[in-house]
């Protein structure tokens, strides 16, 4: 047999610099880098990261996570803090979705970053810690361009551009993940986690505890100081949840019907292509963002391209960069995978607009040969249950 | 790190062969192979009777990461296949020596001619990668 190299963020192992050194690039490390290597994970190259990919099976940790929980590190994820007394209005500039959305301290929002032509920079996470001090949390492959491009705005707006390296992120999802992480805070301090609304978070003691996740169910995402992360860990894991890798990351987000920057979207697309224009703030009109006039006329414009799920009965796996055929033209599998929870394989797809109606039928190209898939309207899953009945 | 049984013979493409008192070889992908590829979801396998040359393309296993060829370790007439796989893939990934059988074959040669490396050579070959 031959193994195939899935498609994925390279990072050069040697840099030539001067005439003869040649300095060895060492791959990033989590703070939990040497407890992953001590779990038995196996640790791929992630955006330039040595990270897990699975503890043992895959498939178990997609199970744990949908039935009971489980914890993944996203410390590689890039955290950054905005402080100044125009970082509102800055970041109604910066962004596609629109902060004055943000009213309750503590409250999320997801949303994209856009270049003048309306090409996907990055997707991230705002936060609304302080009228004058906002939380971005940004992909970890493309954090030197988010930093540049950040950077680069914000000093009109005399905005500070905190990059908070010193916190480590773990991810704790699944039906039981609340509860299992309250427990290990005060009382106080887990009545107010338990208590958090969906896409809010709190600073709590030295954690800052989120209710957002990337899987599809409820959980928390949690800050802390990197010391505190392996420690963090091992409780969750004396409590019965489960070390999950990258590789369960991403069939949970993928049946959650959830882009990943990089696969399903970057800068040659925009967000109304993208599955994204429910975090697009067109209103009020009178709002400036970067990329607003090319998102307009994109908006105006006939046919054009749309995001949509697939669904393939057969015994067969759909997989990125695949071609997909219909009467309305060519498009592209973005991702796929085989789904744990439906048993077979889905996947995100551009498509033709025309082509993009739900209940309608597409020929994907797997391995050479068509099959037939369905087109559905993702989420594929959520909480645990199939919304995409076969 | 990964289990190379001593009594059977591999393929540098990570196919175990494990030859029968018959005469007979039954066909597995090794230890190594199954966890590269990680949980797998679907195994083709070929249809009985099916004559391959060495090294030809006969099934398929396909895991959450990739979809990877495997190659018939010698050449020979498919004479069974391993029937659990359609339901169970994951046999290969739980007993990759034993219930994750792939097939059996009749060598239609000598093995000795066989291109089949030791257990000891094997392990260096899957360990370097």
């Amino acid at each position: 047999m031959v193994f195939r190299r899935a498609a994925g963020p390279g990072v050069p192992v040697a840099h030539r610099r001067g005439l003869a050194a040649v300095e060895i690039i060492l791959a990033l490390r989590t703070p939990l880098y040497d407890l992953h290597v001590a779990l038995g994970a196996r640790l791929v190259d992630f955006g330039g990261w040595d990270m897990p990919v699975a503890y043992g099976s895959q498939i178990e940790e997609h199970h744990a996570v949908r039935r009971a929980a489980g914890v993944f590190d996203v410390s590689h994820m890039c955290i950054v803090d905005l402080h100044g007394t125009q970082v509102r209005a800055f970041l109604r500039e910066l962004l596609a979705n629109d902060v004055a959305r943000l009213t309750q301290p503590g409250k999320a929002l997801y949303g994209c970053m856009l270049r003048e032509d309306a090409g996907i920079i990055d997707d991230l996470i705002t936060y609304f810690l302080e009228e004058h001090w906002f939380r971005l949390v940004v992909n970890a492959g493309t954090r030197e361009k988010d930093l540049a491009w950040i950077r680069g705005r914000a000093a009109a707006f005399g905005v500070e551009v905190r990059e908070r390296r010193e916190l480590a992120m773990l991810a704790v999802q699944g039906p039981q993940a609340r509860a299992a992480l309250a427990a290990l805070l005060a009382p106080e301090e887990a009545r107010a986690a338990m208590s958090l609304e969906n896409f809010f978070g709190a600073q709590l003691g030295a954690w800052f505890v989120a209710r957002t996740g990337y899987t599809g169910e409820d959980g928390f995402e949690v800050m802390v100081p990197a010391a505190a992360a392996v420690d963090l860990w091992k409780q969750l894991n004396a409590r019965g949840v489960q070390s999950c890798g990258l590789g369960a990351r991403d069939t949970l987000r993928l049946e959650a019907g959830m882009n990943l920057y990089g696969s399903d979207m970057d800068e040659s697309n925009h967000p109304l292509e993208s599955g994204l224009a429910w975090t697009v703030a067109f209103e009020p009109a009178e709002r400036t963002f970067i990329g607003r006039a090319a998102l307009e006329q994109a908006r105006a414009a006939p046919g054009g391209r749309k995001l949509v799920g697939l669904l393939l009965a057969d015994r067969a796996v759909m997989r990125s960069h695949q071609r997909v055929l219909s009467a309305a033209g060519e498009g592209q599998v973005t991702s796929g995978t085989f789904s744990p929870t439906l048993a077979q394989s889905i996947a995100l797809a551009r498509v033709p607009a025309a082509a993009a109606a739900p209940g309608g039928e597409v020929q994907v190209e797997v391995r050479g040969k068509p099959f037939t898939a369905r087109v559905v309207k993702p989420p594929f899953v959520r909480h645990g249950h199939s919304l995409v009945g076969s | 790190m990964s289990n190379v049984p001593a009594d059977l013979r591999y393929a540098r493409s990570h196919e175990w062969v494990r030859e029968q008192p018959d005469g007979t070889v039954e066909v597995g992908i090794s230890d190594h192979a199954q966890h590269a590829l990680g949980d797998l979801v679907f195994v083709e396998v070929p249809v009985v009777g099916r004559a391959l040359q060495a090294g030809e393309a006969c099934a398929v296993v396909e895991s959450v990461k990739a979809a990877s060829d495997v190659y018939a370790p010698v050449a020979g007439s498919v004479i069974a296949v391993n029937e659990a796989l359609a339901k169970a893939p994951e046999l290969i990934n739980q007993d990759p020596y034993g219930a994750g059988w792939i097939m059996r074959l009749k060598p239609s040669g000598p093995l000795a001619a066989a291109e089949l490396l030791g257990a000891e050579t094997y392990a260096a070959v899957a360990e370097a990668g």
